[in-house]
């Protein structure tokens, strides 16, 4: 059994603070959210148009969205990617945008540009949580 | 969302590109002159990535 050494303490672990939970769990929800709420409004709000902006491109260009629980893994990876946009995904999913079969030859581009947006959701609210722990600035 | 929108290639590469960029600079870098050095690379990048790849495609075709 490993004993900790004397004078050594463990700090790689980061503290668990309010805002090491809500900073990334408000970013996904809302993108650019968890920087807003450490007080970097320029930045949060530049991700939010970037990802809002992506992905509302994407919903009117009739893009897809995935349902849970896909039945093959392209599905389930879609369904990885749509979740990232938070409350987007959980708006979609109320409404029903996303659902209605395609009629442009565009609307492939739509699925692509909805999974990114949450892709590039998941990347911001890892930031946002770097900026909680102090590692980036 | 019932309004059909078109886009071509070239306009949803350019706005892909656009976005993408913006958070890869943001997230990227620390100091603001670095992330919009960095996000101007990555747009450039993937601009550049588009029409190379689009030049290739077409001496493909001939």
């Amino acid at each position: 059994m490993a004993t900790p050494i004397a004078g050594k303490t463990n700090s790689a672990t980061p503290p668990l603070t309010l805002m090491t939970v809500m900073a990334p769990a408000l970013g996904w929800l809302i993108p650019g959210a968890g920087h807003m709420l450490q007080k970097r409004w320029i930045r949060g709000g530049l991700l939010l148009a970037s990802i809002l902006g992506m992905a509302v491109l994407g919903l009117l260009l009739q893009g897809r969205i995935y349902q849970p629980f896909g039945s093959d893994l392209l599905e389930i990876l879609g369904f990885v990617g749509d979740v990232g946009t938070g409350g987007l995904y959980l708006l979609a999913q109320a409404v029903g945008w996303g659902q209605a079969a395609p009629f442009t030859a565009t609307a492939d581009y739509g699925k692509i540009f909805i999974i990114a947006a949450g892709l590039l959701n998941f990347i911001a609210v890892a930031d946002a949580y770097h900026i909680a722990i102090g590692k980036k600035s | 969302m019932t309004l059909p929108l078109q886009l071509s290639h070239f306009s949803a590469a350019f706005f892909f590109a656009l976005f993408a960029s913006v958070v890869f600079g943001i997230t990227h870098c620390d100091t603001t002159r670095d992330m919009v050095r960095y996000g101007i690379k990555c747009f450039v990048t993937f601009m550049g990535g588009v029409i190379i790849a689009g030049w290739v495609m077409w001496l493909l075709r001939r």
